[in-house]
């Protein structure tokens, strides 16, 4: 199977096919094929979506675009879906999926990305840090959406490790979190071990991330990811879950609207205040609002025992039993 | 600082003494199912130095500490991060003589008082900061007032389990 682009069209961009699906730009919206349906979407949510998938390599589990389109990771392969977790159009037998090799849907969805965002617009910033994603085709903003997301192996500020970010680094305060202390902790380390007493300021750290909705790992005990994120707005993607993953609120405040994964019926609200700690099943779905910029704390647990317990129905559902 | 808007941004961060709890609203659910709690409430109710677990994804764990006075010392057979969430904590670092904990156990081992060997330094954390415990090393945790340390580590012979009475049930 081959990803295929065209030559530009009217408002100058290519059209991109990969498998039984097409997908194809205008000023306003994409339009999305498949042997049996279209589909279209408001362009910037579409962009803000295959970024975040591009960026997490699929992530955990199923990214859904919207109430119909999106991805499912098995780890190596991915389903491009359409209308799969959508029970109206499972009943109507107008859903679609297809297995890509990862790296083939991931190819097809950077060039993508590459050909149809402008100059001036970040799919990962938050809509008030943003230019605009419409319009005809204008330059392109490579230097923006191939950002590498972060993965520390042991902790941020460990030598060899992911260091910590600066001003002078690049790393700007956010405009959301200008009051978040700076200060660093004080290390003290006897002779012959300075590089083996470590910490930072993990607060600062978030406070100066450029990107919104994305997170990266910050510390690693075993197979224990801290993948904490600063969230603005509305999380782009839904989040269907195939294993349980926890959120840790840092700060600030975000409501989480929780659905049943396969049907999308609506199941919780889930309000999150600085310092609450909360699970999401691994059978449902959420989308997070967050009016102002908030830290948000997301623990996973990337064992690669997982895949094999979700294919033999011996991964928890839910988090705990009480 | 002002944004292009001119708005200022309060960033609000929890505590002991100012914490807002929030909740799941149930619309077709078991609330059960979210093991929703607070760590400044957890914290609040627990003596100083539990290690109450507040997350738990299979083998691994969330422990939240009241940190309150001097802990006793603990050897860690891996890393643990303990992030400061509220106070002030000073961690003293400790590279025991002869290895005290089986690299291949999970969580951290209480001592019986200071092991033989070398220190390795200190650090002053605050509201925010996030320390690594080093695998194979000791450490203790000390604050002058109280405060709370969010504990990412493995379940071990002390984590604490106490979910009916800090998670929300209804």
């Amino acid at each position: 199977m081959t990803m295929t682009e065209t030559t530009p069209n009217a408002s100058g961009y290519k059209e991109f096919s990969v498998g039984g699906f097409t997908f194809s730009r205008d000023e306003y919206f994409v339009t999305i094929t498949w042997p049996t349906g279209s589909h279209q979407m408001d362009i910037g949510q579409w962009l803000r979506c295959v970024q975040r998938d591009v960026a997490w390599g699929f992530f955990y589990g199923i990214i859904n675009f919207d109430e119909v389109i999106g991805t499912m990771n098995h780890y190596g392969n991915v389903d491009m879906f359409a209308g799969r977790f959508n029970e109206a159009y499972r009943r109507a037998e107008v859903d679609y999926n297809e297995n890509f090799d990862h790296d083939e849907l991931l190819g097809c969805f950077t060039a993508m990305l590459s050909d149809w965002t402008n100059e001036g617009y970040d799919p990962f910033a938050a809509p008030m840090e943003t230019g605009s994603a419409y319009g005809p085709s204008r330059g392109d903003n490579d230097e923006a959406v191939t950002r590498q997301r972060v993965v520390a192996q042991r902790m941020v500020s460990v030598p060899g490790d992911e260091p910590i970010r600066s001003d002078d680094s690049g790393f700007p305060i956010n405009r959301g979190f200008a009051d978040v202390s700076q200060d660093e902790p004080v290390i003290s380390a006897e002779p012959g071990y300075e590089d083996q007493v470590s910490s930072f300021n993990f607060f600062a750290y978030l406070s100066l991330s450029y990107v919104n909705c994305n997170t990266s790992v910050v510390s690693a005990c075993k197979e224990s990811l801290y993948c904490p994120t600063t969230e603005e707005f509305i999380l782009p993607v839904i989040h269907g879950n195939d294993r349980v993953e926890w959120f840790v609120q840092l700060s600030d405040e975000i409501q989480w609207d929780v659905e049943d994964r396969d049907t999308g019926a609506k199941r919780a609200r889930v309000i999150m205040k600085a310092g609450d700690v909360a699970a999401m099943p691994a059978d449902i779905r959420h989308q997070g609002y967050a009016p102002k910029r908030s830290m948000l704390l997301v623990w996973e647990n990337g064992s690669p025992r997982i895949p094999e317990m979700i294919a033999n129905g011996e991964a928890p559902v839910h988090p705990v039993a009480f | 600082m002002t944004d292009q808007t001119g708005r200022q941004y309060n960033t609000v961060f929890g505590s002991l003494d100012h914490y807002n709890k929030g909740g799941v609203e149930v619309i077709s659910d078991n609330p059960k199912y979210y093991a929703f709690s607070n760590m400044f409430e957890v914290a609040s109710a627990a003596r100083p130095y539990e290690k109450v677990a507040v997350a738990k994804n299979l083998e691994y764990v969330l422990e939240v500490i009241r940190a309150e006075g001097t802990s006793e010392w603990r050897a860690t057979p891996h890393d643990e991060f303990a992030l400061v969430m509220d106070g002030s904590v000073e961690i003293e670092l400790f590279d025991p003589e002869e290895p005290l904990v089986d690299p291949d156990a999970s969580g951290s081992i209480g001592l019986d008082g200071q092991p033989d060997g070398n220190p390795m330094g200190r650090v002053q954390a605050g509201q925010g900061h996030m320390t690594l415990l080093p695998a194979g090393k000791a450490y203790r945790f000390h604050s002058d007032g109280v405060a709370v340390v969010l504990l990412q580590t493995i379940e071990g012979p002390d984590t604490v389990y106490r979910w009916a009475d800090i998670c929300q049930t209804v």
